[in-house]
């Protein structure tokens, strides 16, 4: 493990516990985000990291080593830092600002300005703008600036505070690429603090969810939308968000019938005829006897037949179109829509049927998907924090009682 | 004028040299003590209030009578002189000091120290260049006090311009006092307008 945690503490003079039996191991390349409500202790987490604070009790390990022994200037310089409000020095140059770790490292010259190059590529920012002074950047670019000098002295692990909470939504949105990038593509280690579930559950291999100093669910981004841990997560992602990523994470398996109108070969048309008469349907689903799917018989087609004892499989259509029990909805809805069939047939990994997916089951679930999209739309005004103030406010009521 | 300048021109110079001799230690004294003294103060922030109230006192007593209160621990000469003028020079230097390196933004020092700066690299490298150009105003005010108020330090037997005024007012000669005061008045000039450029200088270009 690049970095454990285990069982930390920081309990503040005036008794109150910030962070209670926080635990938590990270993997290198890992992208992890602690995501709260203000006050839930993700921050005071985080700074332990570097030594920022101190914790009351438990420990910290990076590489196996414990950093309560370690120097914790010499601990700072090999951890990335950024922080909400950029903290770029104003009175040095671009250059001077990616270049201070490596001077405190005492690198020379000559590999600082080669780094800064390389650093203010990696920025996607021209080279001229080494020379330029942050005032002279936009918001957007001096965080670009102070995302890659936290990795100037190539730092395993990058902390980030709140790193784009205080830029627009467009400028976020490129950041966060950016940051996704230097993860996938250099495989650094990230430790992320944000209040925007958006950003979380789009950068995050993993999510640490807090409140009230506690670990409330540590989890993929995948895993918490398909099983909130309680209430307080199902209200901190939002209902909203939840119907949105259904197509995303719900499997075919988990909306399919179960218990599918089928058929043997070896039966008769008269036998077909009785079965959709008591089933009120007018398909069935042709199966062999170990329950593998060979086709369907439809009523149009049994019509022209006259003979009664014709058995089934004279009359299979064996053109079937199905769809896998395990693959997503959000793969296959557009498949089965167009192929404007009214059922679909779901079979497991061995072809057997498992069950059948109507259209209604389906279009409701787009429609819902749609629906929680256009209503975020009309709200623009941070539907994020409308979110969490009422995942606060549900909390709020809870510990009141 | 020209007159003036051949009886005592000689005289003049010499004196100005005092003159100058006598404010630049007061006030570099009060840069050595103040400036360290304001840095602490941010550390400590229960203390602040309390010293710079007091360096406030100090400013409040009479230039006259601080600079006869010094006559019985330091005699007579430049050395009370000194001494007196640098307790003035304090309080500005102070203040500003305080309030510059107040005024430099906890994210910048938060930054520093995260990135694993000491906390002399955070002060040399990031605080004192951002809280400079108030710390050099808080230094070039005391200087313009300074070099006013060392006049009077002719009145205990230091010297300076202040004999010129001193003797003009003794002996009724307007010429002396104008002789005097001319220079005081064009020394506090040029050395505020030189404080001032270098104030410029020491302002990062960005917080111009």
């Amino acid at each position: 493990m690049l970095l454990s945690m285990e069982h930390l503490n920081k309990e503040y003079p005036n008794g109150k516990l910030a962070v209670d039996d926080f635990n938590l191991q990270v993997g290198r390349g890992e992208f992890i985000c602690f995501i709260g409500t203000s006050g839930s202790g993700k921050t005071t987490t985080m700074r332990m990291i570097n030594r920022m604070l101190n914790q009351t009790s438990g420990t910290i390990k990076i590489n196996g080593k414990d950093i309560a022994k370690m120097d914790p200037v010499k601990l700072r310089r090999s951890i990335g830092y950024v922080i909400q409000n950029v903290g770029l020095m104003p009175h040095m140059t671009i250059k001077e600002n990616i270049e201070i770790v490596p001077k405190l490292l005492g690198w020379s010259k000559e590999k600082r300005a080669k780094q800064a190059v390389k650093m203010i590529d990696l920025a996607q920012l021209p080279q001229e703008m080494l020379n330029r002074y942050p005032g002279e950047l936009s918001g957007g670019q001096q965080q670009r600036i102070g995302v890659v000098r936290a990795l100037a002295a190539d730092q395993d692990i990058i902390l980030m505070d709140e790193p784009f909470g205080a830029l627009d939504p467009i400028t976020r949105e490129s950041l966060q690429e950016l940051v996704k990038r230097l993860q996938e593509d250099l495989g650094k280690t990230f430790i992320f603090v944000t209040h925007d579930m958006d950003e979380a559950l789009h950068l995050a291999t993993r999510v640490v969810i807090m409140s009230h100093g506690k670990q409330v669910q540590v989890d993929t981004p995948d895993n918490i939308l398909r099983h909130p841990a309680n209430e307080f997560v199902t209200n901190l992602i939002g209902e909203e968000r939840l119907i949105r990523a259904q197509p995303n994470i719900l499997s075919v398996s988990q909306i399919m019938l179960k218990n599918p109108a089928a058929i043997t070969p070896d039966k008769t048309l008269d036998d077909a005829i009785d079965l959709m008469h008591s089933r009120r349907v007018d398909t069935l689903l042709v199966t062999n006897a170990e329950g593998v799917l060979e086709g369907y018989v439809d009523l149009d087609d049994i019509n022209r037949i006259t003979d009664v004892t014709t058995p089934v499989s004279r009359f299979t259509n064996r053109e079937v179109f199905y769809v896998q029990a395990s693959s997503l909805i959000g793969d296959t809805v557009d498949r089965i829509l167009k192929q404007g069939v009214k059922n679909v047939p779901v079979v497991d990994a061995k072809k057997h049927l498992v069950g059948i997916v109507t259209r209604t089951a389906l279009v409701d679930i787009v429609y819902d998907a749609l629906r929680g999209a256009p209503a975020t739309d009309e709200e623009p005004a941070s539907p994020i924090n409308a979110d969490i103030h009422a995942a606060a406010t549900h909390e709020g009521g809870e510990s009141s009682q | 004028m020209i007159h003036f300048l051949q009886t005592y021109g000689m005289q003049l110079i010499s004196k100005t040299g005092q003159h100058l001799y006598i404010s630049a230690a007061a006030l570099g004294l009060g840069v050595i003590v103040a400036v360290p003294l304001g840095i602490l103060l941010t550390r400590m922030k229960h203390g602040a209030n309390a010293v710079i109230t007091l360096a406030g006192v100090l400013q409040t007593i009479p230039a006259m009578a601080l600079l006869a209160m010094m006559i019985p621990i330091f005699g007579i000469g430049s050395t009370p002189a000194i001494v007196a003028l640098f307790i003035y020079s304090l309080l500005p230097i102070l203040r500003n000091t305080y309030l510059g390196m107040e005024g430099v933004s906890p994210a910048v020092r938060d930054a520093a120290k995260g990135m694993g700066m000491t906390w002399w690299q955070s002060m040399v490298r990031a605080e004192i260049p951002l809280a400079a150009p108030v710390i050099m105003s808080g230094v070039r005010l005391s200087a313009t006090y300074v070099i006013a108020w060392a006049t009077l330090a002719s009145y205990i037997g230091a010297g300076g311009l202040g004999d010129f005024i001193f003797n003009g007012l003794n002996l009724y000669r307007s010429d002396l006092i104008l002789g005097g005061s001319i220079p005081v008045i064009i020394l506090a000039l040029v050395v505020d307008y030189l404080l001032g450029r270098l104030e410029a200088t020491v302002t990062p270009r960005e917080l111009r």
